[in-house]
């Protein structure tokens, strides 16, 4: 809602700045968004005399003006060429900050100070219609009536503000002048000047319509419709004062019948629509459209309506879209001698559905779908009537009014005992009669509880609640204290899982990964192929085509963030995610879908290069280290199994994990098929669901103790073929070994000379130790030549010599 | 015969006293002087191979030459201490001026990976909130339109729905555009337990998307519900957050706001962080910074949590992370925190 300052100084005393009152509304809950100074760039602009034109000294084609500026004569040098000796002209002193963003300082052109700038039209971005013809050459010159020493932007009557509101919902009343002025009058504890009809009860005098009937079709849709029958209808521009009320608010001028009715509209927030009543024929039906029917609107455009839209019409055809745009057919013309103006309630969802679905939004259609007063209809042709007989514009003559509801006067009990509590604020009796004087409500008041009637016009209170905060904001939010909550203490704590979450973000980070965030609604292709077509969940009107579905991977959001770094020629990349991934059961969803957790990585590149270390390659085993590492911190038992039927996976380079011989993920290389579309060479993946993960996580920590006899260490290498797996040999070595093999490392794999063709050395590292006794040489030697023994024969494996 | 002899004994522990003395101070490794000290004091050494000479003295004799034995060998133990610690100060001399090392060189690297800034922020937001005794409370990021909106007192066709752009999945299930409806979950299972004292962060979603909206995004919501709850326990709750969050000297201010599912309601602004409230381009010459959103709940809200509105009152706030880390990080384009470079993600 844009507000003229100008307008609401006729509606309300005010005392402060634009500025001022645009902090008070701010701070009473009216957000004002912007304040827009009208005058801007003009303030330091005044209208000057020529006194004198003499010859630069030093310069042929620069002259030298002594300017009348009304309390002094200032000295300005100029180029310009049609200046005449009592020339009025716009001059900009020095300090002044142009329209076109010109900024006027005291300078010295050739050895002469200038102490300002005549100024052309262009400088002051004004079109041909301001200034003689000479202007077009040069300096704009005003007519010689044009008063010496007067603000430029006030002698073109540009002194006006205009407040730009944000409304919030609960607000629609101050869509309309009226409003916004009783609400500045209640912050301020001014007094409003209104139009009488804007005050409740006002009654409107005129003979009842005989010559044809309001027929409301369907009460729900329509609760009152008001119709003002007007003669002797002279139709002419508006007056000037009108025409700029409208364009300060944004609504362009366009007749005198026509700005009354948007004039009123602005003032009073009741839209009103005139129709040349001599185009209705038979009497005035409000009914929704019929199949198939047709409408030409004001637009000119033909637009075919919905079954449920909701119609003006007269016996034989539509005269208008009830609330959004008239017909062109009962349009207000040149001609037009007798009208018939609506003043009438829609249902706002009727309104808003319409609206929309025309693409047809305007002043009168936002007003309905907010609400607005079913009580003050009538009023506000009172309000008409007068500005038509004020203006010469026509004569009423006639009224009808078809009420088919009328919502109740509201009363609500407000007690200062309850209020003081909710608010936290000691609260006097007379403190909350203040509040209710300043809105000017009507109330009874015993020993502390009001009872309070509710202005038909303020339909957002409806409960106690709603009064607390308007006796809140009108005695200022800042009079609320800072307090604590009284009751029982409460302990602030991480549930398990989320615990867990924190945890496993922090493994991950520490082993060097980045942590991203990614949208979780992505391309339909690329999440089908890490993920399940068939349990996508599409979102019917997503932001793009390429946000077109909730994920049921991670996958292809990290392999994307991958790919732009290293197109942006971050080529070292090692990142994770933790989130959510999103299942439907079936096509359309019926039910909640199911959100799964999941932790996902890539890793492409390597570590940066260092001086003193080798750089840690982001491949298989990296990715699976910090799998371990993970698992060791949980305590779980992961197990890497030759990844089954991973066609996305390279297959050579790619595990299962399983947790208890559940399959919770897997791990790999992504398949060499996939690198070109990825824009990704050898990138790794994993990708883990962790309610699983979860429920198997080590709860406690049981100690061992630590032996107190000494370990004997026992290195042993051996040769076998590559396919030979060496988590199986692991096994078999700690198999044979016993309780008193208490770890096996393994701390080099070699494949290449000395060792033969398609086989590789693997050495291990063995600690023996008893938790009873100190061992001997000889029962560590027999135990390892029969873990030798038993591998040579599982594997055959040679000893490496 | 006895004197010639005593005198050649004692020229003997001379002689060897001097010519230990002088090897001693030739040798340079502590290996040397311990074979030096063999050769003398041994149990084959030369000293002790004269002691045992000394058995055909006169018992008058032998204490005197065992007396000037003894002082001899205590005088020689005493200069081969002397010259070993010699020996060891010269050793550490040399090793230290060979062990000099580069120090300005860049340590081992230790890999260290990055929390993504809104994760920070969220973290810190839950840390503050558990000090102050509040739970942890999640929901769906998929949602029903009864959650997201009507238990919330946002019926359909309700003009305030258009404040928020939902992504819609069907009529009746959307993303939910704000934590809020987290509070109707937490108030059905919790009720008629009291205190609600939850916090909710997580994802939300609208239909929006430039450099100050992103279409997703995160909030983190409020909820106290308790006999007796007041609207300056909010402003008390508030502040000590935004002490925590920006800084022991900010202050906060409520301004009246609306929103369907709290009355009043507040939006609070703390004071600039970067001007402390003198007026700057940050909080555009105002001093303030809008950070939420709050109110006491609805009556209505709390009915629809199976509380009686009778008997309790509450809370709710809640914030956009994103606005935080924002403000927090100095970050100017929301875009970034969703674009995953990580020249940007590994500033944090």
């Amino acid at each position: 809602m844009k507000v003229s300052l100008e307008w609401l100084r006729e509606l309300v005393d005010l005392d402060q700045s634009a500025e001022e009152l645009a902090e008070t509304l701010t701070r009473g809950g009216i957000e004002v968004e912007n304040v827009e100074n009208l005058n801007k760039g003009f303030e330091k602009v005044v209208i000057g005399e020529i006194v004198s034109l003499t010859k630069h000294p030093d310069a042929d084609r620069l002259l030298v003006c002594a300017v009348n500026v009304g309390q002094e004569e200032v000295t300005i040098v100029t180029g310009a060429q049609n200046l005449l000796t009592g020339d009025r002209i716009p001059v900009a002193l020095v300090g002044a900050n142009l329209p076109n963003d010109l900024s006027i300082r005291k300078s010295k052109l050739r050895g002469v100070v200038s102490q300002g700038m005549l100024c052309s039209r262009e400088e002051l971005l004004l079109d041909d219609t301001i200034g003689l013809d000479r202007s077009a050459d040069g300096i704009l010159i005003l007519p010689p009536t044009a008063p010496i020493g007067e603000n430029f932007g006030h002698y073109l009557g540009l002194e006006d503000s205009i407040l730009d509101l944000e409304l919030y919902p609960n607000r629609p009343d101050c869509l309309a002048m009226v409003n916004v002025a009783r609400e500045v009058a209640s912050l301020t504890r001014k007094k409003p000047h209104l139009p009488k009809w804007a005050e409740q009860n006002q009654v409107l005098s005129l003979p009842v319509v005989r010559d044809f009937r309001i027929i409301i079709e369907d009460q729900e849709l329509c609760w009152r419709y008001a119709g003002l029958v007007v003669e002797d209808v002279h139709i002419a521009p508006s007056p000037e004062w009108m025409q700029r009320r409208l364009k300060a608010a944004g609504v362009r001028p366009i007749s005198n019948i026509v700005d009354i009715t948007n004039y009123v509209m602005l003032e009073m927030g009741q839209p009103l629509h005139a129709f040349d009543r001599d185009k209705i024929e038979g009497d005035v039906h409000v009914r929704p459209a019929h199949p198939g029917e047709k409408i030409v609107t004001l637009d000119g455009a033909e637009r075919t309506l919905q079954t449920h839209t909701l119609l003006i019409a007269d016996d034989s055809q539509p005269l208008g879209v009830a609330g959004v745009m008239g017909g062109l057919y009962s349009e207000v013309t040149k001609d037009t001698k007798r009208l018939m103006i609506e003043s009438a309630h829609f249902s706002s969802v009727s309104i808003r559905r319409t609206s929309r679905r025309l693409g047809l939004r305007s002043e009168a259609s936002n007003r309905f779908e907010k609400g607005i007063d079913v009580s003050g209809i009538v009023a506000v042709l009172g309000r008409v009537c007068d500005l038509l007989i004020d203006l010469g514009a026509g004569r009423p003559v006639a009224l009808v009014d078809e009420v088919r509801h009328l919502p109740s006067r509201r009363q609500i009990t407000l007690s200062t005992e309850h209020t003081s509590t909710v608010l936290g604020i000691e609260l006097k009796i007379s403190e909350i009669r203040q509040v209710l004087e300043d809105l000017n409500f009507e109330y009874k008041e015993n020993s502390g509880l009001f009872q309070v009637e509710i202005p038909t016009y303020r339909s957002d209170l409806e409960i106690e609640e709603d009064l607390m905060e308007e006796v809140a904001r009108l005695i200022g939010y800042d009079r609320i204290p800072t307090t604590l909550p009284q009751g029982d203490q409460t302990q602030g704590r991480r549930t398990p899982e989320q615990e867990f979450r924190r945890r496993l973000r922090k493994v991950l980070a520490q082993s060097g990964m980045d942590e991203v965030l990614t949208y979780t609604f992505t391309r339909a292709e690329s999440d089908a192929q890490w993920g399940s077509a068939k349990h996508q969940i599409p979102l019917l009107n997503p932001l793009r085509e390429e946000l077109g579905v909730m994920r049921t991977s991670l996958i292809p959001g990290l392999l994307d963030v991958a790919a732009r770094n290293v197109a942006r020629r971050n080529m070292d990349v090692s990142i994770f995610e933790i989130g959510n991934t999103y299942w439907g059961e079936e096509q359309p969803l019926k039910k909640l879908p199911r959100e799964e957790l999941r932790v996902a990585a890539v890793a492409v590149g390597k570590s940066e290069r260092h001086w003193l270390n080798q750089p840690v390659s982001y491949d298989f085993y990296y990715l699976k280290g910090i799998m371990e590492g993970l698992a060791l911190e949980f305590g779980l038992k992961l197990e890497f199994r030759v990844a089954e039927n991973q066609s996305l996976l390279h297959p050579g380079r790619s595990a299962d994990l399983y947790l208890q011989n559940q399959c919770v993920g897997f791990l790999g290389e992504i398949h060499p098929s996939l690198e070109k579309e990825w824009g990704l060479e050898r990138a790794v993946i994993f990708e883990l669901e962790l309610s699983t993960l979860f429920k198997r996580i080590r709860q406690t920590v049981r100690a061992h103790s630590i032996p107190r006899f000494p370990a004997i260490l026992r290195d042993l290498a051996v040769v076998v073929t590559v396919e030979t797996s060496a988590e199986a040999v692991m096994a078999k070595i700690r198999k044979l070994g016993g309780d008193l093999l208490q770890q096996v490392e393994i701390f080099d794999v070699y494949t290449g000379n000395p060792i033969p063709e398609d086989h590789k050395s693997l050495a291990f590292s063995l600690r023996y130790q008893s938790i009873e006794r100190t061992l001997t040489d000889e029962e560590v030697n027999l135990l390892n030549s029969r873990i030798l023994e038993g591998i040579q024969q599982d594997f055959g494996a040679e000893r490496r010599k | 015969m006895d004197l010639e002899r005593v005198i050649y004994l004692k020229s003997e522990i001379l002689r060897i006293r001097e010519e230990a003395l002088k090897e001693l101070r030739e040798l340079d490794s502590p290996e040397a002087l311990q074979e030096l000290k063999v050769k003398v004091l041994g149990k084959k050494g030369s000293l002790t191979a004269l002691l045992r000479q000394m058995g055909s003295l006169s018992a008058e004799e032998r204490p005197i030459m065992g007396q000037v034995v003894n002082e001899v060998r205590t005088r020689l133990e005493q200069a081969w201490e002397e010259r070993s610690e010699e020996l060891d100060a010269m050793a550490l001399q040399k090793r230290l001026a060979t062990e000099r090392i580069d120090i300005t060189l860049p340590g081992t690297r230790v890999a260290r990976g990055h929390y993504h800034p809104l994760t920070q922020v969220i973290e810190e937001i839950e840390d503050i909130f558990l000090g102050m005794g509040f739970q942890i409370a999640e929901g769906p990021e998929i949602e029903s339109d009864y959650y997201n909106f009507e238990a919330l007192n946002l019926p359909k066709e309700h003009p305030a729905r258009e404040m928020q752009d939902s992504f819609y999945i069907t009529e009746e299930i959307l993303l939910r555009t704000q934590t809020s409806p987290v509070q109707i979950r937490t108030m059905e299972k919790l009720h008629p337990h009291l205190p609600v004292k939850i916090i909710a962060p997580g994802k939300v979603y609208r239909n929006d998307d430039d450099a100050t909206h992103s279409p997703m995004f995160h909030q983190v919501e409020g909820l106290v519900v308790d006999r007796g709850i007041r609207m300056s326990d909010l402003k008390g709750i508030l502040l000590n957050f935004s002490r925590e969050m920006f800084g022991e000297s900010r202050e906060i201010r409520l301004r009246p706001s609306f929103f369907p599912f709290t009355e009043p309601s507040a939006e609070v602004d703390v004071s600039c962080m970067l001007c402390g409230g003198s007026g700057c381009r940050l909080c555009k010459g105002t001093g303030w910074i809008e950070i939420l959103g709050s109110g006491m709940v609805h009556p209505k809200v709390l009915e629809m949590g199976g509380y009686n509105p009778q008997e309790v009152t509450g809370f709710a706030f809640g914030m956009g992370v994103e606005r935080i880390a924002m403000l927090k990080f100095g970050i100017e384009d929301m875009r970034l925190l969703f674009d995953n470079d990580l020249r940007f993600l590994q500033q944090f």
